[in-house]
């Protein structure tokens, strides 16, 4: 047996390294769904009555619906009666220093330091442990700035004339099968309010992480940038390692009016599934922008490793004249994997532009699939999309699959799209072995070249834990 | 002394089709030897079994490097070794830059070595210092891996890799094949700069034209998959002039007729 085979076997029996689980007493809420658990949910939270309403108006839609299954993954029907709805560590936080200290170790083994002289310079962190965000750094000092970042539940509380006026207005209640149980769910999230002119002094960061188990994490997270605001957003995500697969519908809805700036990163590592591809996080979220106002931007930047199967479409409407959207994606499918994600860009106003950057590695028996949509209306004069799917297998049992969609209504519109499928070729990994290069660094340095484009998109410090993310994913994918 | 290099007998098949029937050679520090041979000879084989290309499959003969068994040493560990090989198609490795590929190479080899990894600073130097050796545009550095390069950036490339590795055994496979006289000046004095009695070549060529350039100590021909003939420097102008096909009527029987005749 070569030594080559030899690291492989040894890697393929690596295990996750964020699943390690945290004794924390919890409160939860028997399995099921009906009226009386929302009720619940809403009451726990002591929310007003228009969110219960709104909660509740969204299950009854719901109830008609049926769960789509038009993307390309297989995985046996989900049991939405054994799922938990809500799930909260008992003791609930009133400050940082009233945080459970099991819980702020098992966000220290994540690497997040939730105390704020600990926090890397500028982020920003709401983290959120189940269901329940459990503590916002750096909020005072934001506040100064007048900038509101807090969780959702606390954002019902106090500004609730923002949520009103804006929650469910990109995402509506009814919009899909997995947000409209979102929105009558949904348990907490992060809430960001950037004022006229504001730009936004340090990076955001949500850390999610599912703990509990059997239990769905459905957060809901809302930005609004105000005319001339500017704010780089990113969240990052992990679960413990448990043989049945649990549920993660989230909604993020972005808001960006005239003049303002919306950056988006995403850093998905939600347990994976072992390598039989039992377990794993069932990744169906629906996130999308809309540039309200004139010359907006909103860039969403994804780096998606983990999850058994994710649904996922960061889209961006543009509606204001001049926008621009934008949309770099790195997705990563091992062992069994299945990923269907892509964007959709909505040109509504005149002179948009929109960009779609997407890097598939598919890896094992990994499933990676590109879907798409550009579309352009046909008040959109001078639209200009520029599109490039680019995938790249690794060994000869995955499979790369791209499905773009384009829709043009006015003639003005220029489309670019190209894409690509390479296998990483045994002479790059030979060639880099006669440099001194071992075989499994080769690789990782191969795919990060390849994901370079999206890389550089990322805020500093997330491309480099990107970057190990992505290696650690691919570990013992080349034989 | 051991010598660097011995090749003893060494048989090498490709998808079933022996290539290398019986190759015996001998490289000692500070030599240069050059390896010619017409098309489908065997020579790039021979470079590609050396270096460790998994395709190539040795059913007869080994290979001492240092007194050591090179055959048992996978790539990378020949690599940090100090067996280097310029290829003749060097690939292209999209994203990632020359010197992030060549600071990897170098610190896999130094912490081979027990050595220290070179800081950015130190190791940029080094680089400069080197990029000048063959006279490569340094925007050629910051660019991806041989990635738009034309035949002659590649080729140079090679060799200054090769100037920063610091190897003590070069391999060149067809290192002269499709440059342009200036091209292959450049690249051959990229390689004398780097001769020393620390150091040994091993110069795989079908043209004689790049050893006016690089001038070896001893030439081996190739035929078939055997060393068919060797001597100095004289025997490539006499296959400049001959080409190969009077080797194919091997010295041998001609020897054994005579004996024959006595008898």
């Amino acid at each position: 047996m070569s030594t080559e085979t030899q690291t492989i076997e040894r890697l393929a029996n690596q295990e996750y390294k964020f699943g390690f689980t945290t004794e924390v007493e919890q409160e939860i809420v028997p399995p099921g769904l009906n009226e009386d658990v929302i009720r619940l949910i809403s009451a726990k939270k002591s929310e007003p009555e228009w969110m219960l309403e709104w909660r509740l108006k969204a299950y009854r839609h719901w109830l008609t619906m049926k769960e789509p299954h038009w993307a390309n993954a297989q995985y046996p029907p989900i049991d939405y009666q054994a799922i938990s709805y809500y799930a909260a560590p008992k003791a609930g936080p009133k400050s940082l220093d009233e945080i459970d200290p099991e819980i702020l170790r098992t966000y220290e083994k994540l690497g997040i330091p939730l105390k704020e002289q600990a926090v890397l310079a500028g982020v920003a962190v709401d983290a959120v442990f189940d269901s329940v965000s459990v503590a916002t750094t750096f909020k005072a000092k934001l506040r100064e700035a007048g900038i509101i970042f807090c969780s959702m539940s606390e954002a019902v509380q106090e500004h609730p004339e923002l949520v009103r006026e804006y929650l469910g207005t990109v995402v509506p209640y009814s919009d899909n099968f997995f947000a409209t149980l979102n929105s009558a769910v949904f348990t907490d999230g992060s809430f960001v309010y950037v004022p006229k002119g504001v730009r936004c002094p340090m990076e955001l960061s949500t850390y999610f992480r599912i703990n509990a188990k059997n239990t769905g994490q459905f957060e809901r997270t809302l930005i609004i940038a105000d005319e001339g605001a500017y704010v780089s957003y990113l969240e990052g995500c992990t679960a413990p390692m448990r043989d049945e697969n649990q549920l993660h519908a989230a909604v993020v809805e972005l808001v960006a009016l005239e003049n303002a700036q919306i950056k988006y990163s995403t850093v998905q590592n939600w347990y994976p599934g072992d390598k039989e591809g039992r377990g794993g996080i069932y990744n169906f979220v629906t996130k999308r922008g809309k540039c309200e106002g004139r010359k907006s931007k909103i860039s969403w930047t994804q780096v998606e490793t983990g999850s058994a199967i994710t649904w996922k479409y960061p889209s961006v409407i543009l509606k204001g004249d001049g926008s621009i959207g934008e949309f770099y994606s790195v997705a990563v499918t091992n062992n069994r994997q299945q990923a269907d994600t892509g964007t959709k860009m909505i040109h509504i106003g005149k002179n948009t532009r929109s960009t779609i950057v997407s890097k598939g590695i598919s890896a094992g028996q990994g499933q990676n699939t590109y879907r798409g949509m550009v579309k352009i209306l046909r008040g959109a004069d001078d639209a200009r999309n520029f599109s490039q799917c680019d995938s790249m297998l690794i060994g000869d049992q995955c499979g790369a699959h791209t499905f773009p969609y384009i829709d043009v209504q006015n003639p003005t519109a220029q489309m670019e799209h190209e894409a690509s499928t390479s296998k990483i070729g045994e002479d790059q990994i030979f060639y880099c072995n006669q440099r001194g290069i071992e075989t499994e660094d080769a690789v990782s340095m191969i795919v990060n070249g390849f994901c370079k484009e999206v890389f550089r998109e990322l805020p500093m410090e997330f491309a480099v834990e990107a970057q190990k993310l992505l290696a650690i994913s691919l570990e013992g994918s080349v034989g | 002394m051991s010598h660097l290099l011995e090749i003893q007998n060494l048989h090498a098949n490709v998808e079933g089709r022996e290539i290398l029937r019986g190759v015996d050679l001998t490289v000692d520090l500070g030599q240069v030897h050059a390896i010619m041979g017409p098309n489908g000879s065997g020579k790039s084989t021979l470079a590609q079994v050396l270096a460790g290309r998994e395709e190539y499959e040795v059913t007869e003969g080994r290979v001492l490097y240092k007194g050591q068994d090179l055959l048992e040493m996978e790539p990378e560990v020949r690599a940090r070794e100090g067996v280097f090989m310029a290829f003749q198609y060097p690939v292209e490795i999209p994203g990632v830059s020359n010197t992030y590929f060549l600071k990897a190479a170098l610190n896999a080899k130094r912490e081979h070595l027990s050595l220290p990894p070179l800081d950015a600073m130190d190791f940029l130097k080094l680089v400069r210092q080197r990029v000048k050796l063959v006279g490569m545009d340094e925007t050629l550095l910051q660019r991806p891996v041989n990635e738009g390069f034309s035949g002659g950036e590649k080729k140079r490339n090679e060799i200054f890799h090769m100037a920063v590795l610091e190897p003590t055994l070069g391999i060149l496979d067809e290192t002269d094949s499709g440059l342009d006289i200036d091209a292959l000046k450049i690249v051959a004095d990229g390689v004398n700069s780097l001769r020393s009695q620390e150091r040994s070549f091993v110069v795989i060529t079908h043209y004689q034209r790049l050893l006016n350039y690089i001038v070896p100590d001893h030439v081996h021909v190739l035929l078939d998959g055997r060393i068919v003939r060797s001597g100095g420097k004289e025997l490539a102008f006499e296959l400049e002039e001959k080409g190969y096909v009077w080797l194919e009527e091997p010295a041998e029987p001609v020897g054994a007729a005579a004996v024959e005749g006595e008898s």
